[in-house]
C-alpha cells in the first residue's frame, strides 16, 4: 500500500518536473513547480517527516510561488521562443553524465540490498514530529536557529534595497500607466 | 508515534474534492448550451470594445508585499515548532523556560528590526503621499516617455 | 466485518469523508440561502421565499439554473489555466475538512469507541495553513488567465490581500498553540473541556480571536474586506469572465472557507464541542452526551456564520490602501505582541 502512494506521488513529481523543464509558458512552467513541491510534501509524509512536508507546502509551494507566479505576472513574461540549440556537441556529454548518475544510484541501491546491515524502517521514527524538531532546533541547534534570525534580517533589508531601484529604472513609463489607472480606482470608490 | 495511516485521509479528501470539481466543470461542458457570438466571447469592458491587452505590467507594490510575506512566513515557521515544545521544555522536567524564551525573544526582536526598516521605507505605504513619490520619481526616469504619461493620467 | 482491517478502516474513512462532503454542501447551500433572507430582513425586505415553503428549496433551483446556463470562456482567456483556476479553489477550500473534531469520544454499539473526527495526525493545524496557502492560487491564477482588466485587478488584489493577513491569522494561532503545545486539534478541545466554559481560549487569548475573526474574514474576501469582488468597481473581480457552473465553484469556494474559518475559530477559540454543564446531566461518552455536544459544535459554527451574514449587512468596504495598512500596520503588529504576551505568560507559570 506503502509502495503504491510512493509510486502515485513519485509519478506526480517527476511528471510535474518534466513538465516544468518542457514548457514554454514561464506561468505553466510556475504551475508544475507547484505540483512538483506538493509531490515532494507527500512524499516526505511517507517517509515519517509530516512537519517537512507541511514546510515544504507554506514556505516552499505556498509562499515563494505565490512571489514567482506575481513576478511573471509583473513583468508580463512572454511565452519563450524556441531556439537552435547552441551547444550541441554537449548533448552526448549529458547524456553520460546522466546515465553516470543513473548508473551511480543504481550502484547505491544494490550495494545496501546485498549488505548485512538492516536499518529500521523509517515510519518507525519521531524524528520527524513537530515536537522533536523544535526539541531539537532550540536545545541542540541553537546558533544556527538564531543565525537564521539575522539571514531573515539580510533578507529583507536586501529585498527592499534591490526592489525599490530596479523595476522604476526598468519598466519606466509603462508601469507608470499602470500605477495611474490603479491610483484611479480608490477614489472612484468614496 | 508516527502513522502513515493516519494521514491517508489526506489523499481520500483530494479523491472526493477533486473528484467532485472536475465533474463539475465537465457537466458545465456538456450541458450548457453553445451559441457562440465574437461580441460574447469578448473580455468584459462596460460594454465597450476591449481597449489594449488587460496583461499590463502592474504597480511593483504587489511584488515586495509578496517578498516581504515570504520573509515572515518563515518566521512563522520557526514560531510554530517553538510553541509546540515551550511549554513542555519550560516545565519542571527540562527547565529550560528562561533559555527558550529568551532566544525566541531575541529572534522576534531581530524580526522587528526589519519590520520598523520595511515601515519607515514606506514599504507598507498604499497612501497618496507615497504614490505621487513614486510617480514623481517615474517622471524623473522616464524622460522622454514623458508626454504619454501626461497622456495617460 | 473486522474492524482492525486497514482496507476495511479506509474504506470506513472513506465514507465518513463523502458524508461530511455531503452535509457540508448542505450547509453551504443553506448558508447562501440564509444570507439572502437574512440580508432581506435587514433592509426590510422578504428576500427569496417563493421557490418552496419560505423558499428552502431556493438552493436546488440555483443549482438547476447553474446547469442549464450557457458556458462562455472568452477567447483571449488562457485556456487550461482557465480552466484549472476553479478547480485549485474548491479543491482547496475542501481539502480541511478532514481535520475539524465535531464531537466528543463516544462509545456506539458495534464500533466501540470512536472519536468523532476523520483524522488526527500530528501537523493538523499546520496541514490547516499549508492548505489555505495554496488556496491564493485558485483566485491569482483565475484573475490572470481570463484576460480582463477587472478580474486581473481583482485577483491582483486578493491574492495581495490573502497573503497579507495570511501572516496575522498564522501568528494568531501560535498563541493558542503556546497555550496547548500540540497542534493536533481534538486534544486542544480536549483541553478546553471542564470548569463550566471558562477554559475556553477565548478568555486568555481573547486578543488572539480578535486576531483570528478579522484575518479570517479578510482570508475569505467578505465584508468589509470584499475588495477583490467589489461589485461598485471591479464588476465581480477574479470571476468577472466566470459563467455557469464554474462561477458556481468559486461561489461554493468562498462559502466552503466561511465554513471552516468558523469551525476552526470555534475549535480553537470557543472550546470545539464543549458545552458547559453538559457532563452534569449526561455521562461522558454515553450517546446523548455525544449528541448534544455535536449540536452545541453547530450552534457555535452557525453563531460565527450569522456573523458573517450581519456584518455584510452592516458595514462599508475598505478602501485599498486602509486595508493594505490594517493589516500590516495594525493587525500584525498586535498579532506579535499577543505571541510575546502570551509565552511571557507561560513562561512565568501563569497559563
Amino acid at each position: 500500500m506503502t509502495i503504491l502512494i510512493f509510486l502515485l506521488l513519485a509519478a506526480l513529481t517527476v511528471g510535474c518536473a518534466i513538465a516544468m523543464v518542457a514548457q514554454r509558458n514561464p506561468l505553466y512552467s510556475a504551475i508544475a513547480l507547484i505540483g512538483v513541491f506538493l509531490g515532494m510534501a507527500g512524499i516526505y509524509v511517507t517517509l515519517a517527516a509530516p512537519f517537512i512536508a507541511a514546510i515544504q507546502v507554506i514556505v516552499y509551494a505556498g509562499a515563494i510561488m505565490v512571489l514567482v507566479v506575481f513576478v511573471i505576472m509583473l513583468l508580463n513574461v512572454e511565452e519563450e521562443v524556441r531556439r537552435p540549440i547552441r551547444l550541441r556537441y554537449l548533448i552526448p556529454l549529458g547524456v553520460f553524465l546522466a546515465a553516470l548518475l543513473f548508473a551511480e544510484t543504481a550502484f547505491i541501491i544494490y550495494f545496501i540490498e546485498t549488505s548485512a546491515y538492516n536499518p529500521p524502517p523509517a515510519t518507525q521514527s519521531n524524528v520527524g514530529l513537530t515536537a522533536s524538531v523544535g526539541t531539537g532546533l532550540f536545545t541542540k541547534y541553537l546558533l544556527p536557529f538564531e543565525i537564521t534570525s539575522l539571514l531573515i534580517l539580510m533578507a529583507i533589508v536586501g529585498a527592499i534595497t534591490l526592489a525599490r531601484r530596479v523595476p522604476a529604472l526598468e519598466v519606466g513609463g509603462r508601469r507608470m500607466q499602470a500605477a495611474t489607472t490603479e491610483s484611479e480606482k480608490p477614489s472612484a470608490a468614496d | 508515534m508516527f502513522d502513515l495511516k493516519a494521514y491517508l485521509p489526506i489523499l481520500l479528501m483530494f479523491i472526493v474534492a477533486a473528484g467532485f470539481a472536475v465533474s463539475q466543470v465537465l457537466i458545465s461542458q456538456l450541458i450548457g448550451p453553445k451559441r457562440r457570438t465574437p461580441t460574447k466571447l469578448m473580455p468584459y469592458e462596460c460594454g465597450k470594445d476591449p481597449v489594449g491587452s488587460a496583461r499590463e505590467r502592474f504597480s511593483v507594490k504587489f511584488y515586495l508585499v509578496a517578498m516581504i510575506f515570504v520573509l515572515f512566513d518563515i518566521e512563522l515557521i520557526f514560531l510554530v515548532p517553538w510553541a509546540v515544545v515551550f511549554k513542555r521544555l519550560a516545565g519542571p522536567e527540562f527547565g529550560l523556560g528562561t533559555l527558550m524564551y529568551v532566544e525566541m525573544m531575541l529572534f522576534i526582536a531581530l524580526l522587528f528590526v526589519g519590520f520598523v526598516y520595511i515601515w519607515k521605507k514606506g514599504i507598507l505605504d498604499w497612501s497618496q503621499a507615497a504614490r505621487q513619490e513614486a510617480e514623481a520619481e517615474a517622471e524623473m526616469l522616464a524622460g522622454q516617455s514623458g508626454e504619454r504619461l501626461r497622456r495617460a493620467a | 466485518m473486522d474492524l482492525s482491517n486497514p482496507y476495511i478502516q479506509a474504506a470506513l474513512q472513506f465514507l465518513a469523508i463523502f458524508i461530511t462532503f455531503n452535509v457540508v454542501l448542505m450547509i453551504v447551500a443553506y448558508t447562501v440561502l440564509a444570507e439572502r433572507r437574512i440580508l432581506g430582513f435587514i433592509q426590510g425586505r422578504l428576500g427569496p421565499n417563493r421557490v418552496g415553503p419560505g423558499g428552502v428549496l431556493q438552493p436546488f433551483a440555483d443549482l438547476l439554473k447553474f446547469i442549464f446556463k450557457e458556458e462562455i470562456v472568452p477567447d483571449k482567456s488562457t485556456r487550461f489555466v482557465y480552466f484549472l483556476a476553479p478547480l485549485i479553489a474548491v479543491t482547496a477550500a475542501m481539502m480541511t475538512l478532514i481535520v475539524y473534531p465535531f464531537g466528543p469520544r463516544v462509545t456506539l454499539p458495534y464500533f466501540g469507541q470512536v472519536e468523532l473526527v476523520i483524522a488526527r495526525f500530528d501537523i493538523a493545524l499546520l496541514y490547516v495553513l499549508a492548505v489555505t496557502s495554496i488556496g491564493v492560487y485558485g483566485i491569482a491564477l483565475a484573475g490572470w488567465a481570463s484576460n480582463s482588466k477587472y478580474s486581473l485587478m481583482g485577483g491582483l488584489r486578493s491574492s495581495a490581500q490573502m497573503i497579507s493577513y495570511e501572516l496575522s491569522l498564522g501568528l494568531s494561532l501560535v498563541g493558542v498553540i503556546l497555550m496547548s503545545g500540540t497542534l493536533d486539534l481534538y486534544e486542544i478541545v480536549e483541553q478546553q473541556s471542564g470548569w463550566y466554559g471558562f477554559k475556553w481560549n477565548i478568555f486568555p487569548q481573547f486578543i488572539g480571536f480578535v486576531v483570528y475573526l478579522t484575518s479570517a474574514i479578510a482570508e475569505t474576501n467578505r465584508v468589509p474586506f470584499d475588495l477583490p469582488e467589489a461589485e461598485t468597481e471591479l464588476v465581480a473581480g477574479f470571476h468577472t469572465e466566470y459563467s455557469a457552473l464554474k462561477f458556481a465553484l468559486f461561489f461554493m469556494a468562498e462559502y466552503i472557507n466561511m465554513f471552516t474559518v468558523s469551525v476552526l475559530a470555534t475549535t480553537l477559540f470557543l472550546g470545539g464541542w464543549n458545552v458547559p454543564g453538559l457532563a452534569l446531566l449526561f455521562s461522558p461518552g454515553s450517546i446523548p452526551f455525544a449528541v448534544f455536544s455535536v449540536i452545541g459544535f453547530f450552534v457555535k459554527v452557525f453563531f460565527f456564520l450569522f456573523l458573517y451574514i450581519w456584518l455584510r449587512g452592516t458595514l462599508p468596504r475598505f478602501r485599498f490602501d486602509q486595508l493594505m495598512s490594517f493589516g500590516w500596520k495594525f493587525l500584525l503588529p498586535v498579532a506579535l505582541l499577543n505571541v510575546v504576551l502570551t509565552a511571557t505568560l507561560v513562561w512565568l507559570g501563569v497559563l
